[in-house]
């Protein structure tokens, strides 16, 4: 795969020894990830392996135990000063949140919001821009996700696929820094999967840094700079795609991919 | 489709369905229960029209200006005591679904205490406060002498709207459980902190679910401030009875209440529609069986 320019060396968002139990089950077991800045990273893995929580974690729906993750330097969760970490409050987390932005499995969209109220209402009430400005990007925004003719419509009278493009501009509306997507397409009908990675891929070829979770090994190995292979929390495997999708070093990732393919 | 009989082949010979005649079938069991009802109807408007009712009176006190003053003060005890309720109850739901221990379990006893008591044990609590505290206030600062300050009006809208409240933190608590987490979740990721969640996200979504229970719980209040009038004050009831003490024409003046009542629930029935129809707003049901 040959090199972007845009995609640097330089790691956006690092994670150290991220670890989170549910009660006995240990979802994440030290995790350690360094995502460059403009690079695709796909995470495969069984259900349970942890994948979808590490997603979370890194925007702070779910809290991790221990461990720290860091986006452009800065320290999620916490004030860093000297050895002392300071828990931070809920304002300052909703700040930190802004420089991610999240898809979800379900879409999750507002339901009493048109599609255009839902890519407007971050921009509006949480940054407070001026309705005028926001509506103009929240129109273009729609377009490039091939939705100009639905901004009136509400979720319930669009498809999961169109649910999703719209979830997936009320996320760009927000103008992240990285998007993180959680299985955007396991609850699609397998004929809208397409519309949904097409979004996707060109949002990749814009430089947008991008972790998705997905079992789409077809659009893994596609667009992804680099894949990881995750079991029972954690990274068992990490290369580029044609390796790890193609010629995998551990067996679990081999009967993992075997039984996808099946 | 052929008969088992038929060829598959060949299509059996069947006659023009349009040449058919449909009788259509007998509801003779409709036929029988609405006689029935009209029969029943009819006794029971023979019977009033025969009864000792004097309608001329029912008439004359109908519009009678101790009447309507006594409409405007249930009106306004209903709205008041309803505002005081569902700020409560809001408040309360948050508090019961707070992380925070000593707010869960205050919110909680609240509930369980006012929901616990009868209504009419409340407003005679509030009613005589000063029995057990002379004077209120803060102690230093200042101080107001209670019989006062608790008037008939004041205890009938802290007794209605602070038993209200307890029984709509659980409506509003129902209301905000029925949105899904995801939304939640979705706010947070584009940077929303908790209570703008709560205002632009939950709760518009809740009022789906808590609306027809709190429409309901109006039309309720509506007549359950007809309570206070054990407590002096002057609404629509309390002034019948001033009136058919003096005048003995009790059933006619009962009449009259009634007849306000009726006319008070049904104009809020409507709002209730309209309202109803404006938080369903983006849902594929409507409510209404199809």
């Amino acid at each position: 795969m040959s090199l972007d320019p845009r995609k640097s060396s330089q790691p956006q968002l690092t994670a150290r020894k991220v670890t989170k139990t549910f009660g006995s089950l240990t979802a994440l077991d030290a995790v350690d990830l360094d995502v460059m800045r403009g690079e695709v990273l796909c995470i495969i893995g069984p259900s349970g392996s942890g994948k979808s929580t590490l997603l979370r974690c890194l925007n702070q729906i779910e809290r991790f135990d221990c461990g720290a993750i860091w986006i452009d330097e800065e320290m999620i969760g916490y004030r860093q000063d000297g050895d002392t970490l300071y828990e931070l409050d809920d304002r300052a987390i909703a700040r930190q949140r802004l420089a991610c932005g999240m898809v979800f499995q379900r879409f999750n969209l507002f339901n009493h919001m048109t599609a255009l109220q839902n890519v407007m209402e971050g921009p509006a009430t949480v940054l407070k821009r001026p309705r005028q400005e926001v509506r103009q990007e929240a129109i273009a925004l729609l377009q490039r996700v091939g939705l100009s003719d639905k901004h009136e419509a509400y979720p319930a009278q669009l498809s999961g696929g169109q649910q999703q493009r719209v979830a997936i501009a009320r996320a760009l509306a927000m103008k992240p820094k990285l998007m993180l997507f959680d299985e955007p397409t396991s609850a699609l009908d397998p004929e809208l999967v397409g519309e949904v990675l097409t979004v996707m891929r060109d949002l990749a070829a814009s430089g947008m840094t991008m972790i998705v979770v997905t079992h789409e090994l077809g659009f893994a190995r596609e667009v992804a700079d680099r894949v990881i292979f995750m079991d029972c929390g954690r990274i068992v495997e990490t290369g580029a795609p044609d390796q790890v999708l193609g010629e995998p070093l551990e067996q679990r990732t081999r009967d993992f991919i075997a039984a996808v393919l099946s | 489709m052929s008969t088992a009989s038929g060829s598959r082949i060949g299509t059996p010979a069947k006659p023009d369905p349009s040449s058919f005649t449909i009788k259509p079938r007998r509801h003779y069991g409709r036929w029988l229960a609405t006689a029935l009802i009209l029969l029943a109807l009819s006794g029971i408007v023979r019977a009033f029209a025969l009864g000792q009712i004097e309608w001329a009176v029912v008439a004359q006190f109908l519009t009678a200006p101790a009447i309507l003053f006594g409409l405007v003060n249930t009106i306004i005890m209903a709205i008041a005591a309803m505002a005081l309720g569902i700020t409560l109850g809001v408040l309360f739901a948050v508090m019961v679904m707070s992380p925070n221990p000593v707010l869960h379990y205050s919110a909680k006893g609240y509930i369980w205490f006012f929901r616990g008591t009868p209504l009419i044990l409340q407003l005679l609590l509030w009613f005589n406060l000063a029995l057990v505290f002379p004077t209120l206030g803060v102690p230093g600062l200042f101080a107001f002498r209670t019989v006062d300050v608790i008037t008939p009006f004041m205890a009938t809208l802290l007794g209605l709207g602070i038993n209200q409240g307890a029984y709509t933190a659980e409506v509003v608590r129902a209301g905000i459980l029925s949105v899904d987490q995801g939304q939640t979740e979705a706010a947070q990721s584009i940077g929303m902190a908790r209570p703008v969640i709560m205002r632009r996200i939950v709760l518009p979504q809740a009022m789906r679910v808590i609306i027809p229970p709190v429409g309901n719980e109006f039309i309720s209040m509506v007549k359950l401030t007809s309570l206070a009038s054990v407590i002096q004050f002057s609404e629509i009831l309390r002034n019948a009875q001033t009136i058919y003490f003096a005048n003995g024409r009790v059933i006619e003046l009962l009449i009259v209440a009634a007849v306000w009542y009726i006319a008070v629930v049904s104009v809020l029935s409507i709002g209730q529609h309209f309202l109803e129809r404006r938080f369903s707003r983006g849902q594929a049901n409507r409510g209404r069986g199809r």
